[in-house]
């Protein structure tokens, strides 16, 4: 356990000081500057307990799992569901089998798409999302939607960034089989009201997927309190490994969708006429995962519990207000995304200044941040932008460090004015 | 500014990118291409009027960072009165400057004149496409195909570096 966790056993301050001395990467110079990183949206940093944990598999528990009778199989084994469970706690989930893991969120949305969208959705259905979606919850439903000649609907967000509820409410219609949305969007900040779309969706008659990957390591997540039927997210951005994600489904929905990807460790009995599949959650899980990657993430999980998921929420906003605030006084400076609900997230633009520009200054600043579309083109199309720079908070982020951006734009509009 | 930004940003680069020149649509030019970075998101549209085999006029439109809508304008100035041939020549010279290839020798330089200001984008390998899309844009115009380019047709040559 952490130092700072240790420490917040007894007090209820939030020792950012402490929780730092946790990353190891974080007193790393760049261009003889301290780091400052800002581009947590795009992936989070880890912990010592979280690189200790995955190489403690290599160096004392490898083995592969679900396959052996030997010590370390077992041993792995014991480990990768313990992450399993971990993720179930931490989503609420009610069972264990109800985690499906996967490489991402990415691959998630592709999953519910592939399994449960190629058996339920037909041509005329409809399947809704909303337009601050990243790629990754707009392409895997084109792709469903040209495959079965159903059709794409986007409810429109307005000015500030917030999606539009009563166009939202129009668009759910009979048809409509799936409303997928973020819980908290990449490019601009917008905090979800997820729950309340999760009603009008059931309402409809459609079920409910949730894009969690910038939520998950921002705010408490209750999928039973939602009320929703997916959730996914990416361990990366809560501090764990790449390459590991988590697809919840109700015990119902994931039971009756067909399997995802063939091979072994997804089948209960194969014969050249007929394989039987194996139980939830591995009928989803064909191939060897990434075992340890799995293991770390569970220990990832731990970190950020230990923590307190409200402190952590508690903390990012007080950096995003303070962030909003420094850069509000900056003339040139227009934030994109002014909803009322926000979180970890701060996209703008510069007077005058293209944010590749912005980027590449701040970068010799030691100031990591985001420049581009973020994978997001239409909400860029949508704002007339080619592009924002984004900074985006994690649990270790200062005020002290919002300062050194706020220099670093200074720094760059004495540049380019 | 650190030094280092002094060789990328240097003040030639930041004066065409705040007044570039030839920045204007030329609706009678015989041929035109569009370039687009899907990384950044620029955009920009070069115009070409031929005479024959020399470049007669040529001019740009769109938006991009300073080091594309530079590289543009700078380009427009280096290629116009120019023969095909020699506007080709001038963009494989540019382009092994700006990715380090060829070493960095005076000869080299002297040929390309004005564009050698944009050597510092070596060090800067993400910053490659933004300073060679108006040179692909020309190329194709020039190609007349008059279609759309994008920097990541290429596959992954030596341009490869996202945004």
């Amino acid at each position: 356990m952490s130092t700072a966790v240790r420490e917040a056993g007894t007090t209820t301050a939030y020792d950012v000081a402490a929780i730092r001395r946790d990353f190891p990467i974080l007193s790393l110079r760049v261009y003889g500057k301290p780091l400052v990183y800002l581009d947590n949206a795009a992936s989070a940093q880890k912990p010592r307990a979280v690189i200790d944990a995955e190489r403690d598999v290599y160096e004392r528990g490898y083995a592969n799992i679900h396959r052996g009778v030997h010590y370390l199989s077992v041993h792995a084994t014991d480990h990768y569901d313990a992450a399993r469970e971990k993720a179930r706690a931490f989503l609420n989930a009610e069972e264990a089998h109800e985690i499906v893991f996967v490489r991402g969120t990415t691959e998630a949305v592709n999953l519910v798409a592939q399994t449960w969208g190629r058996a339920n959705v037909r041509a005329g259905d409809e399947i809704l999302i909303t337009a601050l979606e990243h790629h990754s919850n707009i392409v895997p439903w084109q792709m469903l939607c040209d495959e079965k000649g159903a059709r794409l609907a986007v409810a429109p967000i307005l000015d500030s960034g917030e999606v539009d509820l009563a166009a939202l409410e129009r668009l759910l219609t009979p048809r409509t089989r799936m409303v997928s949305i973020a819980h908290l969007s990449n490019a601009l900040g917008t905090v979800l009201p997820v729950k309340r779309i999760a009603e009008l969706a059931h309402a409809a008659g459609a079920l409910v997927f949730v894009d969690g990957a910038q939520a998950v390591p921002r705010m408490p997540v209750d999928v039973r309190g939602l009320g929703v039927d997916f959730y996914a997210f990416s361990s990366h951005k809560v501090y764990g490994p790449s390459g590991v994600g988590v697809l919840y489904g109700r015990t119902e929905l994931l039971d009756a969708m067909p399997p995802y990807q063939g091979g072994g460790d997804m089948i209960r009995s194969v014969t050249f006429e007929k394989t039987t599949y194996n139980s939830l959650p591995y009928k989803f899980e064909a191939g060897t995962p990434n075992i340890a990657g799995g293991i770390a993430f569970g220990t990832a999980l731990d970190y950020v519990t230990g923590l307190g998921l409200a402190r952590i929420e508690a903390h990012e906003r007080d950096l995003l207000a303070y962030a909003t605030e420094s850069l509000a006084a900056i003339p040139e400076v227009t934030v994109v995304g002014t909803a009322p609900e926000k979180a970890g997230v701060l996209s703008f633009v510069l007077q005058g200044v293209h944010p590749h520009d912005i980027g590449t200054v701040l970068d010799r600043e030691g100031i990591a941040v985001r420049t581009g579309h973020h994978c997001a083109q239409p909400v860029m199309d949508r704002f007339g932008l080619p592009a924002t720079a984004r900074a985006s908070f994690g649990l270790y982020n200062t005020r002290e460090e919002v300062d050194v951006l706020a220099g670093g734009i200074r720094t760059v509009l004495r540049m380019f004015r | 500014m650190s030094t280092d930004l002094r060789d990328l940003y240097q003040e030639v680069i930041l004066d065409h990118s705040k007044r570039p020149r030839n920045f204007r649509s030329m609706p009678e030019a015989d041929r035109r291409a569009e370039g687009y970075n899907p990384l950044c998101g620029d955009r920009e549209t070069v115009f070409v009027d031929m005479d024959g085999d020399v470049v007669k006029d040529v001019s740009f439109q769109g938006a991009g960072c300073a080091i594309s809508t530079a590289s543009a304008s700078m380009m427009t100035e280096s290629v116009k009165g120019r023969t095909r041939a020699e506007a080709e020549s001038l963009f494989e010279r540019f382009h092994d400057l700006i990715v380090g290839k060829g070493g960095e020798s005076g000869d080299e330089s002297s040929q390309l004149g004005k564009l050698a200001v944009f050597s510092g984008v070596r060090e800067y390998p993400v910053r490659v496409k933004c300073a060679t899309l108006p040179w692909h844009t020309l190329k194709a115009a020039l190609d007349g195909d008059g279609g759309k380019v994008s920097t990541e047709d290429e596959g992954p040559k030596a341009e490869s570096g996202g945004a």
